[in-house]
């Protein structure tokens, strides 16, 4: 496929971008508990240079921990939409596979990878915080080597992605509510 | 040569600034017991925010961003960095802290130019701290002009040939430094930027290379509150010994800023207008009672 050649400038700020990764998680599933040990003393993920971010904007992993029940899918599509690219998105859990213990329930979807391109799945349930650190250096190998092409993915497919929102969700009004 | 000096100044900024944002970074993971980003983890940032694809809100906040960053390169060609003044006799403080409010009303511009409300709470906090620490800080540094009876900032360097002003007037000397840690936005006082409260604030709807150029924009502010207290306060200088001397109250301030936690706004101005504001007043009525050592 055409999504894997760089230009010499992406190559270089592939590196960039694999040793800066800022992070924003989306912790609605009971995955965000192990990302405090990750984050502080013991773990110690900034040495990595990751970082939490506050904001979509700024952000360059999309950290889903856990299920995702429609309604907040709905907003996690949105977050996605706002952040500058390129984008990755890390699913943690067995539940962002295939549903985990929740794979019969009516509110959750069983699949993320459906509705948004996952980059990189972490399974378990729950995963350690050295599975956590272990996918992080992975991503950072795909970013290095141009693997990492859920953004694009996303742009070349949409229609697909759309579709199954739409699917799940009945109608996804991506807005600027700041500017209206 | 004034082309080449403001150069010097400008790239002793780009990477003494980011250089030592890096170490700080580092001195905080340390006192957490934790390893630590490297020390030239704030380039790869900055780098990287510029080589992202980020979105526009519009003229306005393209302009605030530009008259932001500008204005702070500006401010900084005025300061003088020990012995390396790139202007020499138009190094008045008055000029740099007008120009520096250039800087700030840039940015202010810009985010509200945003439209996104977390930006305009952050934005309106930046503004009140500013209005808590100014007034202390600028009556300890009118004892300081009145007992030099000069403003220029090189002047007020080379007057403290017997010893420093910071032993000579320790109040003030203390009074700016809890000001300039309000000016650095350290930990009490990190208000404005509040991470979990209003999503890093004024920062809130920066992407990509907007990002980049803020960051820069807060190194070089950085480099000037620092430079003012270094120059005015703590003896003469040449470049090195400069750079010295602010390395120390750069790592001092981190230090201060690792084991603290965070003001409310309201508690910030409190503090700064009975603390540091009556500290002021008693360092300026020693000042004009001749009690100065």
């Amino acid at each position: 496929m055409s999504t894997n050649e760089r230009s010499i400038w992406e190559k270089i700020a592939d590196q960039l971008r694999s040793k800066s990764l800022w992070m924003l998680h989306y912790c609605t599933g009971c995955g965000a508990i192990e990302l405090p040990p990750s984050m502080t003393s013991r773990f110690d993920m900034e040495r990595f240079g990751m970082g939490p971010m506050a904001t979509p904007r700024q952000a360059d992993i999309l950290f889903i921990t856990g299920y995702l029940s429609a309604k907040t899918l709905r907003r996690v599509i949105y977050t996605y939409e706002q952040m500058p690219e390129p984008k990755y998105v890390i699913g943690f859990g067995s539940c962002t596979l295939n549903g985990g213990i929740y794979y019969d329930s009516y509110a959750t979807i069983n699949r993320l990878d459906y509705y948004i391109p996952v980059d990189l799945y972490i399974a378990g349930c729950m995963p350690r915080p050295e599975a956590l650190l272990e996918a992080f250096n992975e991503l950072m190998r795909m970013i290095r080597k141009g693997e990492a092409n859920g953004w694009k993915r996303y742009k070349e497919n949409y229609e697909w992605y759309k579709q199954n929102q739409l699917r799940s969700l009945g109608e996804v009004f991506i807005h600027d509510e700041f500017h209206e | 040569m004034t082309v080449l000096r403001v150069i010097a100044v400008l790239l002793t900024g780009f990477f003494v600034g980011l250089t030592l944002e890096g170490i700080a970074r580092k001195i905080m993971a340390r006192v957490q017991r934790r390893y630590g980003p490297p020390w030239y983890q704030n380039f790869i940032d900055v780098f990287k925010a510029l080589s992202k694809r980020g979105i526009s809100h519009g003229w306005i906040f393209d302009f605030g961003i530009l008259m932001a960053l500008g204005g702070v390169i500006a401010t900084l060609a005025f300061v003088p960095l020990g012995d390396l003044v790139a202007f020499p006799g138009l190094d008045n403080i008055f000029i740099i802290v007008y120009l520096f409010a250039v800087g700030a009303l840039g940015m202010a511009m810009g985010m509200v130019g945003s439209g996104n409300p977390n930006a305009s709470i952050g934005v309106a906090r930046a503004l009140t701290q500013m209005l808590g620490y100014e007034v202390p800080y600028l009556v300890a540094i009118a004892g300081v002009l009145y007992y030099y009876k000069t403003s220029s900032v090189s002047g007020l360097m080379m007057a403290q040939q017997d010893t420093w002003t910071l032993f000579k007037m320790p109040i003030g000397g203390i009074v700016a430094f809890i000001s300039l840690l309000g000016m650095l936005g350290k930990k009490p006082f990190d208000t404005p930027i509040a991470p979990a409260e209003i999503a890093s604030g004024p920062m809130v709807e920066l992407s990509a290379k907007y990002m980049g150029l803020l960051m820069l924009m807060h190194t070089f502010s950085i480099f000037v509150e620092i430079s003012l207290f270094v120059d005015i306060f703590l003896g003469i200088s040449n470049y090195l010994t400069f750079l010295l001397k602010f390395t120390v109250v750069w790592i001092i301030a981190t230090l201060i800023s690792a084991v603290l936690p965070r003001f409310r706004i309201e508690q910030v101005v409190k503090f700064y207008w009975k603390v540091p504001l009556s500290l002021a007043f008693v360092q300026v009525l020693f000042v004009l009672l001749g009690w100065v050592f």
